[in-house]
């Protein structure tokens, strides 16, 4: 049965394992563990992150793709029901008219992007999209009248998932059956979804294909994979799961906005939390966005602790400045494409799989 | 008849590579073409002159990069640290030298600016010294790493530039003798910007120079079209990688300083702002290609500017329109180098 979900694709590591037992286990019953506001939302943005940096490791680390305009298909799904739903009121008619344009929206851009230079090189691919994205996030906070500019958007959402509904009296262990629970286990529900498609589809033999014109397009081709078709559609895949992950954010946070969706900052940090947790293997993206998140979260405090030990200290008080996490991530980002490239979940499956030839 | 004819000709004299001049011709064409649209002459001129120095500025930055590329087949992400770190390092002679700065004297502007100028292209040549050793080299051939790697630097590089100079931003003040402009007729022309223009030739100059009548030049140009025959030939390419590679970053940092005084106001995410610009200038030049990425600044510049006067919505992505058209028209850019 649990084979059969995770596609054959198991962690093979007893940690491993573990660990994404306590991740799963951790935000199914967030609500519950771990009451208040601030942590519910961290567990939302985990689950969002998920599904948004496995969509990434779809190209990176299963097609060997690299891609700067995932934020800008994430961009598009958060906006399109955004922008829907501020302009024809909450209802769940607006949720799917914004969903579906944002899909669609998605799937032109990146056929296009896709046949226009995924035939060239990596690098060509790279440039192409940092400059498109970049450009779409120009318009994003420029045209005003129709996305809110800078300001963004904040709408409403359908009565289920407000904040002030209640689907009945009473609580369930301690907590209030309210519209902002049932819109975390939407999240919930649908990132896992998400994740398990995913890992159906990188073990499929399209799946294999992708890792073999990851390995060596040239052969590839010469096998008979027309790879350009291949990954245009590794690219169109990923788009349309990162238009998704948009979606679930816009309906956690009931707010769009270029700096939260748009911004280089979310494409650095899914490049970040692909790379240390793993590429080439989707449970990469769950250990990773775990930590990466609750560090971004939580680290902050402990940095500001370390920082004012070291008022005195010019220099090291600003390292330990809690505005600088992102250094030291960065560090750790190069140092782990050198010395342990298939990040945490491949170093923990190699120690697994050593201890098991002993 | 005629290959006896052409076997002669060669007999005589090496074979001439065929120019190509039709890109040459494209910035004048632009500019040209624009002047009916604009309407009236001073303003053409002003806009012309403005892109012109951004051109310049742009180029600047591009070159070293493109060079990397074509040379060494890597495509530094990082490349706007370099301009970030130029442009920072700049402060560290304008700020203190605030007397040489708000003097009213031409000779104590061009010193203080040429001071800075030197400071930040030594610092970034050094730094760019250590990428290439620390960052790169491990990865050489490896796009992927090199993509990842390069991006990381710039996050590591940006951050470091908070830590040593701050967060906050830092107003930059133009010489006394800079500000204001030129009025010839009823067209102004910034001075400033006449500045970038000439600094921007003299790069230019001089980098045609160096490539062209140089034993090095002549070993770059042949670096870029076959690396391995230089190394047969007994020259040690390595040496050339980092010197290339402590040039390009320095000319990056040259960039940054002119860019900086230009905006008047530093961030650290300068260079990465600039980094996208800078990879659709040299995609439409051809990667690797110098001439072509000169061209390509001037033109990216000049769209940016006519577009900004006659269609202020569509300046927000005059870039990649200009990048796809040239890319219709010429898929590899417009001076394809020939092994890529």
């Amino acid at each position: 049965m649990i084979k059969t979900l995770l596609s054959g694709d198991l962690p093979r590591s007893r940690l491993l394992s573990a660990l994404l037992l306590v991740v799963l286990f951790g935000l199914a019953l967030a609500p519950f563990l771990f009451p208040g506001a601030r942590s519910l939302n961290v567990a939302a943005t985990i689950c969002v992150f998920i599904v948004l940096v496995a969509s990434y490791d779809l190209l990176l680390g299963y097609t060997g793709i690299v891609s700067f305009a995932h934020t800008m298909f994430y961009g598009i799904g958060a906006y399109g029901v955004g922008l829907a739903l501020h302009a024809m009121g909450p209802s769940w008619w607006a949720i799917f008219v914004g969903t579906a344009g944002a899909l669609s929206l998605s799937l032109v851009l990146a056929l296009v992007i896709g046949l226009f230079s995924l035939r060239v090189r990596a690098i060509f691919y790279a440039m192409i999209t940092l400059a498109v994205a970049s450009a779409f996030a120009v318009l994003a906070s420029q045209l005003s009248d129709l996305t809110g500019g800078e300001d963004g958007r904040t709408f409403r959402v359908p009565e289920l998932l407000q904040p002030g509904f209640h689907l009945f009296e009473g609580e369930i262990l301690g907590r209030a059956i309210d519209g902002k629970l049932i819109t975390y286990y939407l999240v919930f529900c649908s990132a896992l979804a998400l994740f398990l498609f995913m890992l159906r589809i990188v073990n499929s033999p399209f799946g294999r294909v992708l890792q073999a014109i990851r390995e060596n397009d040239f052969r590839a081709e010469a096998l008979g994979y027309r790879t350009v078709i291949y990954r245009t559609l590794a690219n169109c895949l990923g788009a349309l799961i990162a238009t998704l992950a948009g979606v679930l954010m816009a309906l956690w946070l009931r707010y769009v906005g270029p700096k939260t969706m748009l911004s280089f900052e979310v494409m650095t940090d899914i490049l970040l939390i692909v790379v240390i947790g793993g590429m080439g293997t989707v449970y990469g993206a769950v250990i990773g966005s775990a930590l990466f998140i609750l560090m971004q979260n939580y680290l902050q405090v402990l940095m500001k602790e370390a920082s004012g030990a070291m008022a005195g200290v010019p220099l090291l008080a600003n390292l330990f400045h809690p505005d600088r996490w992102l250094l030291w991530l960065g560090v750790l980002f190069v140092l782990s494409v050198y010395f342990f490239p298939t990040g945490i979940v491949g170093r923990l499956r190699t120690r697994a799989a050593l201890r098991r030839l002993r | 008849m005629t290959t006896i004819a052409t076997v002669a000709a060669q007999d005589s004299a090496l074979p001439k590579l065929r120019v190509d001049i039709l890109p040459l011709l494209l910035v004048p064409v632009l500019a040209l073409a624009m002047l009916p649209l604009v309407g009236s002459f001073p303003t053409w001129v002003t806009l012309t002159v403005a892109g012109l120095a951004m051109g310049m500025m742009v180029f600047m930055m591009a070159s070293g990069l493109t060079l990397i590329f074509g040379l060494m087949d890597v495509l530094n992400f990082g490349h706007g640290a370099f301009v970030s770190v130029g442009a920072f390092t700049a402060t560290l002679v304008l700020l203190p030298m605030k007397g040489w700065v708000e003097a009213d004297s031409i000779l104590l502007n061009l010193s203080v600016l040429g001071l800075a100028i030197v400071l930040a292209m030594l610092v970034t040549g050094m730094l760019g010294w250590a990428f290439e050793r620390i960052i790169i080299r491990p990865v050489y051939g490896l796009h992927l790493k090199q993509i990842l790697i390069t991006m990381g630097g710039m996050i590591v590089a940006e951050q470091l530039i908070h830590v040593i100079w701050g967060a906050e931003q830092i107003p930059l003040q133009l010489p006394t003798t800079f500000r204001g402009a030129f009025i010839i007729g009823d067209a102004a022309l910034e001075k400033y910007r006449l500045i970038a223009v000439g600094v921007g030739l003299t790069v230019f100059v001089t980098m045609f120079l160096v490539l062209n009548r140089t034993k090095v030049g002549l070993l770059i140009r042949a670096g870029v079209e076959n690396g391995e025959m230089v190394e047969a030939l007994g020259y040690r390419i390595r040496r050339l990688f980092v010197g290339v590679f402590m040039a390009g970053s320095a000319l990056a940092g040259l960039g940054g300083v002119m860019w900086g005084l230009y905006k008047e106001t530093l961030t650290a995410a300068i260079g990465g702002e600039i980094t996208v610009l800078v990879f659709i200038v040299i995609i439409i030049g051809g990667l690797g290609s110098v001439g072509g990425c000169f061209i390509g600044a001037m033109l990216v510049a000049l769209v940016a500017n006519y577009a900004g006067f006659l269609a202020p919505k569509v300046a927000l992505v005059s870039d990649i329109l200009l990048m796809v058209t040239v890319l219709l028209w010429r898929p590899q850019g417009l001076y394809p180098v020939a092994k890529r």
